[in-house]
């Protein structure tokens, strides 16, 4: 086996350095008084809510009991990448958002910052190593294409089943979209390396700059057990309108990108910005832009409010940020002062109307990855996501599984989560491990159920 | 406003609200500083043969991160000299001669007992209170509980004070004891005031698992002390209430235990308290606690069309019966209040786990004949939402126990209402009368 690359220490001076943490991690007399308000609910709303449905009331419960150890076994043994999850999930719209409490105008349980705390505290300390027992090896391996949180949450269950699991990634780093596209006041791609170092900890090798081209792809379908693919989605999607090309304009996932990782990368001199779309990488963009000091952001939207597909507590942010928004206005063209972007021609109401720019973020949606998918015979492409049973994560080639943004066409770090532990679960039933990683919440009761015969 | 002034054996107090024998009454700085607060009386942190003690002394238990639902303390009575206390003690008498000052006492013979007893009463102090309830350290002495927990000798030990003592004598119980009428009793044979109790209730407070030493530790090692605050209330009250309607205890009671506002005092004034006293709410929070207890008490009162304080005294004497005087016909059923519940379904889990099993989730189907009246209305809500969660109940299988109100974390939402209104009563004492006391299903039936 080959040592395995030492994880990349980040260059200074990047903009991502400029944002502070919006939800710092608790002290332990904060955590202390935030579980206690716990309700403990039985059959809670919140693992109903949580697509990996972590037991949040248990671990919620070991926070308040001093089991912290016990908090972090339980939220990692639904949710291997539980630390990132609890900075960067939406968890108004997931586990927070169903809490009891929101019934009762009292405030709800912030369980983002409660899992924040447990596993951060146990993840930096040697206690880690206690937290899951070694398993033998089963003399079984899997290759996995891409290393973000869908192959690194179905490698690192496969590792603790005691399959070698081996993940090849293209880019110089591991960790997907955790490292380079979480909005730095969520979580900073330090954050995402240590989560990573992590899922090395539990027997996870990962091999970064290795592209899977096709002579890759077969040796790994011949020489590896079945092969799970997470590549992700593509470069962003242009704007095919005039003055595109040039400076000044970018798209919005790959300035993220060089934002979080790029010192070179630089917004002096930039005073108004403008991003167009709808969705949470432009509001992300947007408050990005805003809180690194832009005087003027503006997102345009071509539809409604009502339509955007952005969260209303990530646009609440926005707004609290300064961003402007103009709904209803479509794009018509770059306007360039030679070669310099000065602004972007937008339909209004009626007419035309100018909108001077120094820079525009182009957030209109990203490619599908069709050409790594090529490379392995049986896999298809449907509806821009790779085809095949969700409930397994298996595609139409038998030794072939998938998840994350390729194959759920782009959702949430808790979503690939899930699907890689769909997916390992899966693989491991047809190694013949009998295991159960995947939990159904216990709401999905069959409505025949009746009361129970009294006792007396 | 109500009148809160009480008269407790001969002792007068401008309001029922006492500083326990404690730290807060160690020094003349603290109970006159009390005073100033608004306290009616303090009886003395107890004077007797000087002692040492040791670091350190206190331990407590939280519940739910909030401090000191119990304390525990390995103290013993006061170390400092006895001639500063009592000359404090003159003192804080002649700067507030309308307050109750009471001097807790602790000796072994009869010589100690006459002559603390006149070196008390030469400060002007309003009444003496014997300490028989210490149950750490002095009674290893054969002082505090060890006194109290022997009924003949608290009777003579009693006797002697009697002889000696010309201002009302207190005797301080300990619960350290299987019945509290007992030595209840026992104080009254031998010539007692008035009762005081409880006095701590000893224990152990936790153990230091990484030192493995019981806490409070000191050094290599610790001992069992006595435990206090919110958590022995119900102990308290208890007690309390069974000297109250005990036809031998024909003194008055200053109840001690667990006493945190004007609510608890109410509760122990009910149950026949003439005065209350208070140490751990004090030792938590400070002497301030008392505007609050004086306000509350005096609201309540006048809530209740009650001119005076001693209307209030003994009002649930009457109520408190054996289980044998309970009505066996009176029956109640939970019912939720649909609109208030939030759906956290701890009411199910309980009465599943913990209770009767008859509440139930929305889906779930009433058993054939049982009545189940929420049930349709509640069912057609899940139906229409999968995600509504209000539970309903089986009236026919509620026992009515109120576990699922207990638990249920929005006020007013689970109520226990009613049921048998005119149902004529009927007690397990009855039935023993009238030859119907068999169950079936018994090992006589």
């Amino acid at each position: 086996m080959t040592v395995p690359p030492v994880l990349p220490v980040f260059p200074s001076g990047r903009l991502e350095e400029r944002l502070r943490e919006k939800k710092p991690m608790y002290a332990p007399a904060e955590a202390l008084a935030e579980a206690n308000r716990c309700l403990y609910c039985h059959d809670a709303p919140c693992i109903t809510a949580c697509p990996t449905h972590i037991d949040i009331p248990s671990f919620i419960r070991k926070i308040a009991t001093d089991n912290v150890l016990g908090a972090a076994r339980t939220i990692l043994s639904a949710n291997i990448l539980g630390s990132s999850c609890s900075k960067v999930c939406p968890v108004e719209v997931l586990c927070v958002g169903a809490c009891v409490y929101n019934h009762e105008d009292v405030p709800p349980i912030q369980i983002g910052r409660l899992q924040r705390y447990a596993t951060d505290t146990v993840l930096t300390t040697p206690a880690a190593k206690r937290l899951f027992l070694p398993s033998d090896h089963i003399g079984r391996k899997v290759a996995l294409v891409g290393a973000g949180p869908a192959s690194l949450a179905c490698a690192a269950y496969l590792s603790l089943n005691g399959v070698h699991a081996e993940v090849f990634e293209k880019s110089a780093f591991a960790g997907g979209l955790n490292t380079t596209g979480i909005a730095p006041y969520k979580m900073a791609a330090e954050g995402a390396q240590n989560e990573v170092d992590f899922i090395r900890s539990l027997g996870v090798v990962t091999h970064t700059s290795r592209n899977v081209d096709a002579e890759l792809a077969k040796h790994l379908l011949e020489t590896y057990d079945a092969v799970f693919l997470g590549p992700g989605l593509g470069p962003d999607r242009a704007l095919s309108i005039d003055g595109a090309a040039g400076s000044g304009v970018a798209g919005a996932t790959a300035w993220i990108e060089k934002m979080k990782l790029d010192p070179a990368t630089s917004i002096d001199g930039i005073r108004r910005a403008v991003v167009v779309g709808g969705g949470n990488t432009a509001l992300d963009a947007a408050q990005e832009l805003a809180k690194l000091g832009v005087p003027e952001v503006t997102v345009v939207y071509r539809r409604t409010e009502a339509e955007m597909s952005g969260y209303a507590h990530e646009r609440a942010g926005a707004l609290h940020d300064g961003v402007r928004f103009l709904f209803g206005r479509v794009p018509l063209r770059f306007v360039r002062d030679g070669e310099v972007l000065t602004g972007l021609v937008i339909n209004g109401s009626d007419e035309e109307e100018t909108l001077d720019a120094d820079l525009i973020l182009v957030a209109i949606g990203q490619a599908r990855l069709t050409e790594l998918v090529a490379h392995f015979p049986g896999v298809a492409v449907e509806d821009g996501r790779i085809a095949g049973d969700r409930a397994t994560g298996r595609t139409g080639n038998p030794k072939v599984y998938a998840g994350g943004d390729a194959w759920n066409g782009g959702k949430e770090v808790v979503n690939a989560v899930e699907e890689g532990k769909i997916a390992a679960q899966s693989m491991l039933r047809s190694f013949g491990v009998d295991v159960t990683l995947v939990q159904r919440p216990k709401t999905a009761s069959p409505y025949e159920t009746t009361a129970p015969i009294p006792h007396h | 406003m109500a009148d809160l002034s009480i008269n407790l054996a001969g002792i007068k107090s401008p309001n029922p609200f006492w500083l326990a024998s404690a730290p807060p009454a160690n020094s003349g700085d603290q109970v006159m500083r009390a005073f100033d607060c608004g306290w009616g009386g303090a009886v003395w942190k107890t004077l007797g043969d000087p002692i040492v003690n040791v670091s350190s002394r206190l331990g407590a238990v939280g519940y739910a991160g909030r401090r000191m639902m119990g304390l525990n303390n390995i103290e013993l009575i006061t170390d400092r000299p006895l001639e500063v206390n009592l000359r404090e003690i003159r003192e804080v008498k002649r700067r507030y001669p309308n307050h109750a000052v009471i001097v807790s006492l602790m000796v072994e013979s009869k010589e100690d007992w006459r002559d603390i007893i006149r070196r008390s009463e030469d400060t002007g102090c309003d009444g003496l209170e014997l300490n028989f309830g210490c149950p750490h350290g002095m009674c290893e002495r054969g002082m505090g509980s060890a006194v109290g927990q022997e009924p003949e000798v608290l009777r003579e030990i009693t006797s002697w004070a009697k002889e000696f003592a010309k201002t009302p004598v207190l005797i301080k119980l300990t619960p350290n004891i299987g019945d509290v009428t007992e030595p209840g009793e026992a104080a009254v044979r031998g010539g007692a005031d008035g009762l005081s109790l409880i006095n701590t209730i000893k224990s152990i407070i936790g153990v230091d698992l990484d030192k493995m030493v019981p806490v409070p530790v000191v050094g290599k090692g610790s001992t069992n002390g006595g435990y206090c605050g919110p958590a022995v209330k119900p102990i308290a009250l208890h007690m309390v209430a069974a000297l109250a309607r005990d036809p031998r205890i024909t003194v008055p009671i200053s109840g001690i235990g667990g006493i945190n506002g004007w609510r608890d005092a109410a509760e122990f004034i009910a149950l026949g308290s003439t005065s209350v006293q208070v140490c751990t709410a004090v030792m938590h929070r400070g002497y301030r606690i008392v505007e609050d207890m004086i306000e509350g008490l005096n609201d309540f009162l006048d809530s209740r069309g009650m001119a005076s304080v001693n209307d209030l005294r003994r009002a649930a004497v009457p109520a408190y019966k054996d289980w044998g005087e309970l009505d066996l016909s009176y029956q109640v059923k939970a019912h939720i209040d649909a609109d208030k519940c939030i759906g956290c379904d701890l009411c199910y889990v309980a009465c599943m786990d913990g209770a009767h099993q008859c509440i139930h989730r929305p889906w779930e189907t009433p058993i054939e004949g049982n009545s189940a009246p929420a049930f349709p209305q509640i069912h057609a809500a899940w139906k229409k939402d999968g995600a509504f969660r209000v539970p309903w109940v089986d009236e026919t299988e509620c026992v009515g126990c109120n576990l699922c109100a207990l638990v249920c974390p929005v006020e007013g939402c689970i109520t226990m209402t009613h049921v048998t209104p005119g149902v004529p009563e009927e007690t397990w004492n009855d039935r023993i009368a009238k030859g119907t006391n068999v169950v079936p299903g018994g090992l006589r039936s």
